[in-house]
């Protein structure tokens, strides 16, 4: 399968938005991410490797170590995080005026 | 299509501030959050108890289509009929902690209205995740959405 490289393909699973979370408040290690996780390593390494690939996470060597971090700039491009949570009350705010509509007429 | 709701989630602050302009003279807007058969039909929820008045309290149960039930409540701290409601909103068996909500309903013109509702949250950390609870939601949608878009290419 070809994947594209797009965030909201990155986000669409829930281990990589999990990812995202962990590594939004510090830089980590593939192991120190992998241990929040009870699925494989390899798993996690490939989510780490897609969420690289969409350059939603950046690597930076520090020493021996390999460190994730957060790309913010790239993550701006995901509509943020708020917009769902703006649609779920603009559909229900459309629902009452709707309904509102009616009794209105009435 | 305009957006017509708007919500501001300054970062670092516990609070969250949607507004709404409606179509609606005012005094329907308030009656859509004060008779429980209406709040009923829009929220998509049971309402078990709303004693609109200060002191009084409201108690919701939403069921999901799998059959799991979820509490709401809260108490009414204000109560100023098409202008004002202040109250307490918490989501039963959530680490989401109990918000006050302050509801202020105005007159735009006869015909229209804008709604505000200011969320406080007891921290921030709390009032983050009750923005991402839609996430995932809002990511199916989009999926779906696309998906729409695709098949219709074929």
């Amino acid at each position: 399968m070809n994947l594209r490289r797009d965030v909201f393909q990155a986000i669409a699973d829930p281990t990589r938005r999990a990812i995202l979370l962990l590594v939004a408040s510090q830089s980590m290690t593939a192991g120190a991410i992998a241990a929040n996780f009870d699925t494989a390593r390899p798993t996690v390494s490939k989510h780490l490797q897609i969420l690289t690939e969409c350059e939603l996470l950046k690597q930076e060597q520090n020493g021996r170590e390999m460190y994730y971090h957060l790309n913010l700039q790239k993550m701006k491009e995901i509509a943020d995080f708020i917009e769902p949570f703006r649609m779920m009350w603009e559909a229900r705010f459309n629902k009452l005026e709707d309904i509102m509509k009616k009794h209105k007429n009435k | 299509m305009e957006q017509k709701t708007k919500v501001h989630a300054v970062d670092g602050k516990q609070e969250i501030l949607i507004t709404r302009e409606f179509d609606l003279p005012v005094e329907l807007v308030f009656r859509a959050y004060t008779e429980p058969e209406i709040v009923e039909q829009w929220m998509g929820t049971k309402v078990l108890k709303m004693d609109n008045r200060k002191h009084g309290s409201y108690q919701l149960e939403t069921t999901d289509p799998k059959g799991n039930k979820y509490g709401f409540n809260g108490t009414i701290h204000e109560y100023t009929p098409n202008q004002k409601i202040t109250r307490t909103f918490e989501f039963e068996n959530t680490p989401f902690g109990v918000q006050i909500e302050y509801l202020e309903f105005e007159a735009v013109t006869d015909d229209t209205s804008r709604l505000k509702i200011l969320s406080v949250f007891k921290t921030v950390a709390q009032r983050d995740q009750q923005l991402q609870m839609p996430f995932k939601q809002g990511l199916n949608m989009a999926h779906d959405r696309l998906q729409d878009i695709v098949s219709k290419l074929k």
